[in-house]
């Protein structure tokens, strides 16, 4: 048994060995062995930006198949806000559930109302707590698990509030149990989601809880159906159809949204993993004291730049800023009651039942000294690689290769250069090759030589 | 006794000025001691002192070597600059004393928390320096655990 589950797998068939997985890896998770991509599980965050560079589609992010809905008395669709981004401007949330439902579903549940309710609660914590800032949102499990690997200490600053999905997940459980009269578990909850990282957290939480859905279908599976799905609806009021929207909710699509629509002052929203990383070394040395919240995504602007999504993320983000000004502008307030939300709250109804626990690497070893030694040994190795990062050996760079001969994961011979250098001095295997195609080198020349002519006589 | 082989030692070249570059030292330390498997609390408490040691020398001096030594017993971050050095190091370890212009203010430094920055996270601290010549940091922290500083 693996001790972590990931949402993202290759499939060696189509896979070809390219290396465009290699190189956009952040956390240089992947090596390809014997022509094969591999994933090491341990450094792999389910970002999901191997997904987006691969050009074979041979890595695959293991969402559900539309038959899981037939395991179930009883089927609800939660879509992510950010589905509500990937189609036009005159289609609103509400035609979308609609079709939804045609696509078979009992039921589909507007996320966003349970989004605005979050937003209220993440409000309301940041109201009474104590500890170092910033606090960090927990809203992409990317960017949890990247704190979790990468920045154990930062652990305690993540809001310990449920996201959106899950608790919505939970009370649908409870409420449509109750109203039909079937056991919970007979109840389907299925997310639509954006991006393979939401999978994950659905079969492996990051806070080692469990979690209350029961599995998610990807917006790119689900889009063509769906677009088929909404023709034959009717065009309702376009008035009374905005008049439903939570704007605090469809805020969760797109980087910064929280921020804004909660109108916080002292936050920051970033997005994209290697800005993520610069604003967490900050928040790390202390810099950031006087921010009190981040919104962080793995996804360039947040979930609608997921990998599982189909319009370009800088329309769909527009989409959704649009839809805000134009709530903004028209002065619609369809959000849940605060007051009924500080009730919720004051019961301990929004936090998870777990804890979100440090992940950090395993160490170049356990004991001290040891791993002292193979760190210089690591050093000494990187001197003798031609620090191109080209590579060929199956590492993204010439220091994770280092790291993994240290590890005794892959041998000096696996670099081409260093197989090179030793032919430098000819032995006799040597020579004999270069005698026999010396040929190679004089054509060469003479055929320099027969073009001059060529040129010549012209 | 410590053999060669135990001490991981690492240079790092900072330049006075050269505020793009700022922060990477100390990011390359925090990535060799999480490597090595340090304590997370440690690795934290000492990538701040040395991320506060490579700022002074940005903002303040021509150019400076932070110098990483660690054996299984003790972390020894060593700084040594050549700029203007401190005139007085009592006053300069005052929280909130600082020199700074308005510039750096203006970016969120100077705020005279930088050096009593590094000794609060530090378990052992020494200071020294030559005005006019430089100033030299000795930033030690224990990994033994039984042994108190």
């Amino acid at each position: 048994m693996n001790q972590y589950f990931h949402s993202i797998q290759i499939d060696t068939e189509k896979c070809n060995g390219r290396m465009k997985c290699l190189r956009v890896c952040p956390t240089q998770a992947i090596r390809v062995k014997n022509g094969k991509a591999v994933i090491i599980e341990e450094k792999c965050i389910d970002c999901g930006e191997c997904i987006k560079a691969c050009p074979h589609d041979a890595i695959v992010p293991l969402t559900d198949p539309f038959g899981e809905l037939t395991k179930f008395r009883h089927t609800v669709a939660i879509p992510s806000p950010a589905l509500y981004a990937q189609f036009g401007r005159e289609i609103l949330p509400e035609k979308i559930l609609s079709g939804i439902i045609n696509l078979g579903f009992d039921s589909a549940f507007d996320l966003a109302l349970t989004c605005g309710e979050v937003s209220f609660a993440i409000q309301e914590y940041l109201r009474e707590y104590r500890g170092p800032k910033p606090l960090i949102s927990n809203a992409c499990p990317a960017v949890v698990r990247l704190i979790q690997v990468k920045y154990p200490e930062l652990t305690d600053q993540i809001i310990p509030i449920e996201p959106p999905r899950e608790l919505a997940a939970r009370e649908i459980k409870k409420k449509k149990s109750k109203q039909l009269k079937l056991k919970e578990k007979e109840i389907g909850t299925f997310y639509l989601t954006p991006c393979p990282v939401k999978m994950i957290s659905i079969r492996q939480p990051a806070e080692k809880g469990k979690s209350f859905l029961d599995g998610a279908i990807s917006i790119s599976d689900i889009y063509g159906p769906l677009i088929s799905a909404m023709e034959g609806i009717e065009k309702g009021s376009y008035r009374k159809a905005l008049e439903n929207i939570c704007i605090l909710g469809v805020g969760w699509a797109m980087v910064g949204g929280i921020c804004r629509t909660l109108r916080l002052k002292n936050s920051l929203a970033v997005s994209g993993l290697a800005d993520i990383l610069k604003v967490f070394n900050d928040i790390e040395r202390g810099k950031l004291r006087n921010i009190d919240f981040i919104e962080a995504y793995s996804c360039t602007q947040g979930c609608v730049g997921g990998s599982l999504t189909v319009e370009n993320v800088y329309i769909s983000y527009n989409k959704i800023l649009k839809l805000i000004e134009t709530l903004e502008y028209e002065q619609i307030k369809a959000c849940p009651d605060i007051r009924e939300v500080r009730k919720l709250y004051s019961q301990k109804y929004f936090f998870i039942k777990g804890k979100f626990e440090p992940r950090p690497l395993k160490p170049l070893d356990k004991d001290l000294a040891k791993a002292i030694k193979k760190r210089k040994a690591k050093e000494d190795i990187y001197e003798l690689l031609p620090k191109i990062d080209c590579g060929a050996c199956g590492a993204p760079t010439c220091l994770t290769f280092a790291e993994d001969v240290v590890k005794g994961e892959a041998v000096l011979t696996d670099c081409i250069f260093n197989l090179l250098q030793r032919f430098k001095e000819p032995t006799q295997d040597f020579s004999e090759l270069f005698n026999k195609y010396s040929f190679l080198s004089q054509s060469k020349s003479s055929a320099k030589k027969t073009s001059k002519k060529g040129k010549i006589i012209k | 006794m410590m053999s060669e082989e135990n001490v991981l030692s690492q240079h790092f070249e900072i330049t006075g000025r050269d505020f793009s570059n700022a922060g990477k030292a100390s990011t390359s330390i925090k990535e060799i001691l999480q490597e090595i498997g340090i304590d997370s609390s440690i690795t934290v408490r000492a990538s701040i002192a040395a991320y506060e040691a490579e700022m002074n020398v940005v903002m303040y001096a021509h150019r400076g070597v932070l110098t990483l030594n660690i054996t299984p017993e003790k972390l020894h971050l060593k700084l040594e600059d050549e700029g203007p050095g401190i005139e007085n190091t009592d006053l300069a370890m005052q929280e909130g004393f600082s020199t700074a212009t308005d510039e750096m203010r203006e970016m969120g430094f100077g705020a005279g928390m930088g050096l009593p920055n590094i000794k609060k996270n530090a378990d052992k601290f020494e200071i020294s320096s030559i005005p006019g010549k430089g100033t030299s940091l000795d930033i030690i922290f224990c990994l033994n655990k039984t042994e108190k500083k």
